[in-house]
């Protein structure tokens, strides 16, 4: 028997999917402005977070509306409370997003060093990252959302190589130190969304497979039964 | 007897909703008791109001005057409750209890009658249809409370030999023929297993697009999902009344909130 409040269930997951495209979006122009210098798209990824924030209290006060109103339970419950943190995850993507596109505008004020080091690779895994986990989402699937949490720790390597490369590069050329640390801002913010992206997919799982393995629970789990 | 009192100014007539009924000033007595004290509110035309607090507040009470139902236990009342404007104490009662009918918390269908019958009994009664036209409205009735495909191949069978949850359809059905303006549900599901009362659920929402619907209940989930607003009564005064969702998520009266969170008493 379908109940009516499962259309409002429906409708909280296709709004979620809108404010997932609106912030892959954002992500895009904001790598975007970054390598082709393109001041316009930085300005057009500050503009759009609006909509993102405006998504995310729409989100927030329909989900209050079902917790108060229906007292979802089992997979409804799962859904729900996955739902709240896909939202407040997509919203914080939002944001670095725009952390990137300010960057972006400062290094195309100053040119920006001949090589972005492993921002390009960082970039494109991270985007990635993020499409599965929205697929994931959308689709249920538990597989696709397993495989984002594979790539984590390599964004995390990776930032840290950043870091090192940024201080070697100061110390051949100590005028680069405002354009290093702009670097080492946009590669930090691309492993925050990175982590975001295994969040969501963390959410996806719990949702679907009723299993918590964020903060590697589900290896915890194992040890401790061995 | 009622009195014509003055209208609380909280219930303003420059309101742009459509009202359905209104209560102003009401109380109700049994004997020398006073069941309810002061009463005002308004329900909107398809708004699903939902009438909660602990036993013995006055909820089925209220629910009865609205029909005119108390005066059968002995009760007596005064102030106003207006139908589209028109006091209920200028209709002749059963024309009153037509446009207003009722289901009770346990379903009862007419123990005599088949399904068919039971529903086509107020057509009857009332000379509302012609024979021909009675089985389209018994048709009509029947789909309109979610039964006909459980009983169209049944009709003939005593309304006895229905489930709890499908009895309970069939009263429904027996109050939609007549073509009332108003449902009045007194704990209509209190009595059912949770399918049954998920039906019951799903077919209030589906009969507010042509009906407005009072329901008491002593489940407050139930309320919280089925209802447009809430009234919430203690000891027979109507302590807050307002939109459901802002009873369940942030009540201005602090009685309601604790009635609500279950700190109540």
């Amino acid at each position: 028997m379908e109940r009516h409040f499962q259309h409002e269930l429906e409708s909280v997951k296709t709004t979620l999917i809108k404010m997932g495209s609106v912030v892959e979006e954002n992500m895009s122009f904001a790598i975007q402005s970054l390598f082709e210098q393109k001041s316009e798209l930085a300005q057009q990824v500050t503009e759009s977070d609006i909509r993102v924030n405006s998504l995310e209290i729409e989100i927030d006060n329909a989900i209050v509306d079902l917790l108060a109103l229906q007292q979802p339970v089992a997979s409804d419950l799962r859904f729900i409370i996955a739902a709240q943190k896909i939202n407040n995850d997509l919203e914080r993507i939002g944001d670095h997003a725009v952390n990137i596109a300010e960057s972006s505008l400062t290094l195309n004020k100053e040119g920006k060093l001949g090589t972005l080091l492993e921002i390009p690779t960082m970039a494109q895994t991270t985007r990635l990252m993020l499409r599965h986990a929205l697929d994931s989402f959308i689709l249920l699937d538990p597989k696709l959302a397993r495989s984002v949490l594979e790539s984590d720790d390599q964004i995390d390597e990776l930032n840290r190589l950043m870091t090192n490369e940024v201080i070697e590069l100061i110390r051949t050329d100590k005028r680069s130190i405002e354009s290093g640390l702009e670097l080492i801002r946009i590669s930090r913010n691309l492993e925050r969304v990175a982590d975001m992206a295994t969040n969501i997919a963390e959410e996806v799982i719990f949702h679907t497979q009723a299993k918590v393995v964020k903060h590697h629970a589900e290896n915890q789990k194992q040890q401790n039964t061995l | 007897m009622t009195e014509t009192v003055q209208r609380p100014s909280h219930l303003s007539t420059s309101s742009v909703m459509d009202i359905k009924l209104e209560a102003i000033n009401v109380n109700a007595f049994f004997g020398k008791t006073q069941a309810l004290r002061d009463v005002s509110l308004t329900i909107e035309k398809n708004h699903v109001v939902a009438i909660i607090g602990p036993s013995g507040c006055g909820k089925s009470t209220f629910l009865r005057c609205i029909n005119r139902m108390h005066e059968v236990a002995g009760g007596t009342m005064n102030g106003s409750i207006l139908l589209d404007g028109e006091d209920i104490y200028e209709n002749d009662p059963v024309n009153l209890r037509r446009r207003v009918g009722m289901v009770f918390q346990k379903p009862n269908p007419f123990p005599t009658m088949s399904i068919f019958d039971n529903v086509a009994a107020g057509l009857r009664l009332n000379g509302m249809a012609s024979k021909n036209h009675i089985a389209d409205r018994v048709e009509r009735s029947l789909r309109q409370a979610a039964l006909w495909n459980e009983v169209k191949d049944s009709l003939s069978k005593s309304g006895m030999s229905l489930s709890g949850g499908q009895q309970q359809r069939l009263c429904i059905a027996r109050a939609l023929a007549v073509n009332p303006d108003v449902l009045l549900m007194d704990e209509p599901a209190s009595a059912l297993d949770p399918i049954s009362t998920a039906k019951i659920e799903e077919l209030i929402y589906e009969l507010k697009k042509n009906y407005t619907i009072v329901i008491v209940t002593h489940n407050m989930q139930q309320a919280a999902r089925v209802s447009d607003r809430t009234a919430f009564f203690y000891l027979g005064e109507l302590i807050e009344y307002d939109i459901t969702k802002k009873i369940f998520t942030m009540p201005s009266i602090k009685q309601t909130e604790e009635y609500v969170t279950g700190r109540f008493g």
